[in-house]
């Protein structure tokens, strides 16, 4: 099965997500990454979904299905900027210090908290540099790792960008409440 | 405050906004408040009281699909909702506009686990069209608007309301100045021309060309165009399940029903066609069979007017996404010239003519239906003597429900109108008959009502008899093919599991006696001879009957696909058993 980086933009209302996300649980398609947050226009949030399918059309298609569902486009062979952030705290006592801050500034790394015998370092890249830089810290003891997931935006004067009339005035389900995608 | 109004009397006066007419369900606590407020309504908003919520649903289903209006049921929180399920399940697979209404406990208790609270909203995600939690006063007269439409638009389906009891109870100035925002949700309903084009020149070249007309052509109420088209073309018409009635039966073009009940004719002729056009059906398997094999050697143009029913399960050489009436009429617009039209209409008809070698040569409704035996009671004698009774009066309705005896009448009874034959095509719903019949019936006042059931299904849902009687629904009268048996499961038994008939013979009740309970009249018929009569009998009543008709046990529906099979592998069997 292939892998597909498909972008959609949706309304933030309540169950949008959820929504989503059961409609592919529904197609037995696996979802491999998610990740969703505001976008540029105000009651729109964009959603980059990396997912496991042999007919990504009848992913987008399913999506549409939805009605918050505004616009999704499968960017897999579009030219893309993709980033992932992940945070890992790793075992860093006195004696490996060196070293870790060494490999932290050649992937271009930051390390934002130094503790007793730890350190917490914020890696951002392209996954699969994101995946290398954890391998390569990964032997100093691995406490915690977390990544962000996806995300994906197409190069160039081409934009992914919701209809004009997806604001969120007149609409009475657009509460702050609904603005967290519960 | 001046003018105040509670959610309750919101959602009434939002109802009525919405024109319905009608609203079927059972009240109970967090939906009281709405209860209380329809008294006020009660000349505008008629309420059904069902004996069950199912009932209700299909009750809703059966006013929507004998109207093409939007069908309205109720139910309480927690079990009401949940009864609900099956309906609404019911109505998305069939495409049906349906809105259900449900009260939800108060949101200050919300996700407790209070009393009688069920995440109906998560349960019913998949199964609806959309849906929504209300939480306050404020959005119950945009949400009611918006599901109606959101049920009624594009392809139609089912939209929950669920609505929790403080919204119900709350108090404000109604503001009716609602104005639909619906960017994400813009049905396409004029297909693209370069596709209709494209489909014409294909049909204009084919040589054995077919159409198949689905429930998409009743519900856009293309009945008309779809006639011209196949007229002007002479191209020959399938019609599935729920396309029964889209094209005449009579219609000399009309070569019947396709799939696993589907005459071998016509499955053959799918098989041999080389272009198919379908319009407003789905492939559905048990159209298809083992979809790899379907129409293998055709070019297949989709019309449907949801967009991700086009190459979910058969390739198609030309996609196109529209209402069935726009798109039958853009594509008669672009019919060739008339040389052309000729040679087309010349190619149909001798295709046409093989079609019917065809069916001469394999078993068919008359061979069913002429038999020479009268000793018996079977099936098939009972659907003869209704379709003849029936033709000759005119005004009627057929609601089957699940099971052999749904697949007799669409095979053996003559459908010559749209939405007079009403059945549960893609959920398969047992229990469906009697409830949406009384659906129907509301809807339908002047025609008859009749409810062809087994009789494992009537006994699901058959105390919306004392609805039927409470509502004095005269026009209402209940077939029970009566064999003994989960009758279609049992055939599966004998074909396919050496006749190991676990937990299909069924028993049931005096289903006289029952009736006669209800204070229905109830018929028993044994013998042949006296089919005609109980009929007769039944329309001159003036009040609901039942008949409960006494058939051979183990007959079989023939011909069948056998699950798993290419349609060109049908088992033919013997016209009886
Ligand atoms: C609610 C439900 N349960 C089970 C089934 C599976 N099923 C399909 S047909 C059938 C037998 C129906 O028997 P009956 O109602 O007596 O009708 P007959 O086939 O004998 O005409 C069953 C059990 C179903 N379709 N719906």
């Amino acid at each position: 099965m292939n892998k597909h980086t498909v972008v959609a933009l949706v309304q933030d209302r309540p169950g949008v997500l959820n929504r989503a996300v059961s409609l592919f649980r529904r197609r037995g398609f696996n979802i491999e990454s998610l990740a969703v947050g505001h976008s540029e226009t105000p009651g729109v949030s964009r959603m980059t979904l990396v997912v496991e399918a042999e007919d990504v059309e009848q992913v987008t298609k399913q999506l549409y299905r939805l009605i918050e569902v505004l616009k999704v486009s499968d960017v897999t062979s579009d030219p893309t900027v993709e980033r992932e952030m992940a945070l890992v705290k790793i075992h860093a006592p006195s004696g490996s210090r060196p070293e870790i801050v060494a490999l932290t500034g050649m992937f271009g790394a930051k390390i934002v908290d130094v503790g007793y015998n730890t350190m917490v370092i914020e890696m951002t890249g392209t996954p699969s540099k994101v995946e290398n830089f954890i391998e390569v810290v990964r032997p100093f003891g691995m406490k915690e790792m977390m990544r962000t997931g996806r995300i994906a935006m197409v190069r160039g004067a081409h934009t992914h960008q919701a209809p004009a009339d997806a604001t969120e005035s007149g609409n009475g389900h657009a509460t702050a409440e609904a603005a967290t995608l519960n | 405050m001046p003018n105040q109004r509670t959610g309750a009397q919101i959602l009434c006066e939002a109802l009525i906004r919405e024109n319905v007419e009608v609203m079927f369900g059972i009240p109970g606590g967090a939906i009281m408040p709405f209860y209380y407020a329809m008294w006020e309504y009660r000349d505008q908003l008629r309420h059904v009281l069902c004996r069950h919520e199912q009932g209700a649903g299909h009750a809703a289903e059966g006013y929507a699909r004998s109207t093409g209006k939007v069908g309205v049921c109720i139910g309480t929180s927690g079990p009401g909702a949940t009864n609900l399920v099956t309906p609404i399940a019911d109505a998305m697979m069939d495409s049906t506009p349906l809105v259900a209404l449900t009260g939800q406990v108060s949101s200050l208790v919300l996700g407790k686990d209070a009393f009688q609270e069920t995440d109906i909203t998560g349960i019913t995600m998949p199964i609806t069209k959309h849906n929504y939690l209300v939480k306050r006063i404020e959005d119950i007269a945009y949400a009611v608007k918006e599901a109606f439409h959101i049920a009624a638009t594009g392809r139609p389906g089912p939209v929950l309301v669920d609505i929790t009891k403080d919204a119900l109870q709350a108090k404000m100035v109604p503001n009716w100045e609602i104005k639909l925002n619906l960017p994400g949700y813009k049905p396409n309903y004029n297909g693209n021309r370069k596709q209709i084009r494209e489909a014409m020149r294909l049909l204009t070249e084919a040589k054995k060309p077919l159409i198949m007309s689905g429930n998409g052509v009743t519900m856009a109420g293309a009945i008309g165009e779809l006639h011209e088209l196949a007229e002007r073309t002479g191209v020959p018409v399938v019609t599935t399940l729920h396309g029964i009635g889209s094209f005449p039966e009579n219609h000399p073009q009309n070569i019947g029903m396709p799939g696993m009940h589907g005459w071998v004719h016509v499955n053959r002729a799918i098989q041999e066609c080389d272009v198919l056009l379908n319009i407003g059906g789905r492939f559905d398997d048990r159209v298809t069979g083992k979809a790899s094999t379907f129409a293998p050697h055709a070019k297949v143009i989709h019309v449907d007017i949801d967009p991700s029913e086009i190459g979910k399960n058969v390739k198609v050489a030309v996609p196109i996404v529209g209402d069935a009436r726009n798109v039958l009429r853009a594509l008669i617009e672009e019919l060739p010239s008339r040389e052309a039209l000729a040679e087309l209409h010349g190619r149909a008809s001798d295709w046409l003519e093989h079609i019917r070698e065809m069916q001469d040569k394999h078993q068919h409704k008359q061979q069913y239906l002429n038999r020479p035996d009268t000793t018996n009671l079977m099936p098939h004698d009972v659907y003869a003597a209704l379709t003849r009774f029936l033709n000759a009066r005119g005004q009627y309705r057929v609601v089957t429900d699940v099971g052999q005896h749904q697949m007799w009448a669409a095979q053996l009874m003559d459908w010559l109108k749209p939405r007079t034959h009403i059945t549960s095509g893609g959920a398969g719903t047992m229990g469906f008959a009697v409830p949406a019949a009384m659906g129907v019936a509301i809807a339908n006042p002047t025609d008859t009502v009749w409810a062809i059931c087994g009789d494992g299904g009537f006994q699901m849902t058959n105390q919306e008899m004392q609805t039927i009687m409470q509502e004095g629904l005269k026009n209402v009268k209940v077939a029970v093919i009566n064999n003994g048996y989960l009758g279609m499961v049992r055939q599966w038994q004998e074909l396919f599991e050496g006749k190991r008939y676990s937990g299909t013979p069924l028993s049931g009740p005096n289903f006289r006696l029952l009736a006669e309970a209800y204070g229905w009249k109830g018929i028993t018929v044994e013998r042949v001879t006296d089919v005609e009569g109980a009929i007769e009998t039944a329309n001159a009543t003036d009040g609901p009957v039942l008949i409960d008709f006494r058939v051979e046990r183990e007959v079989n529906v023939w011909p069948m696909v056998p699950q798993g099979k290419s349609i060109g592998e049908m088992i033919t069997g013997t016209p009886q058993a």
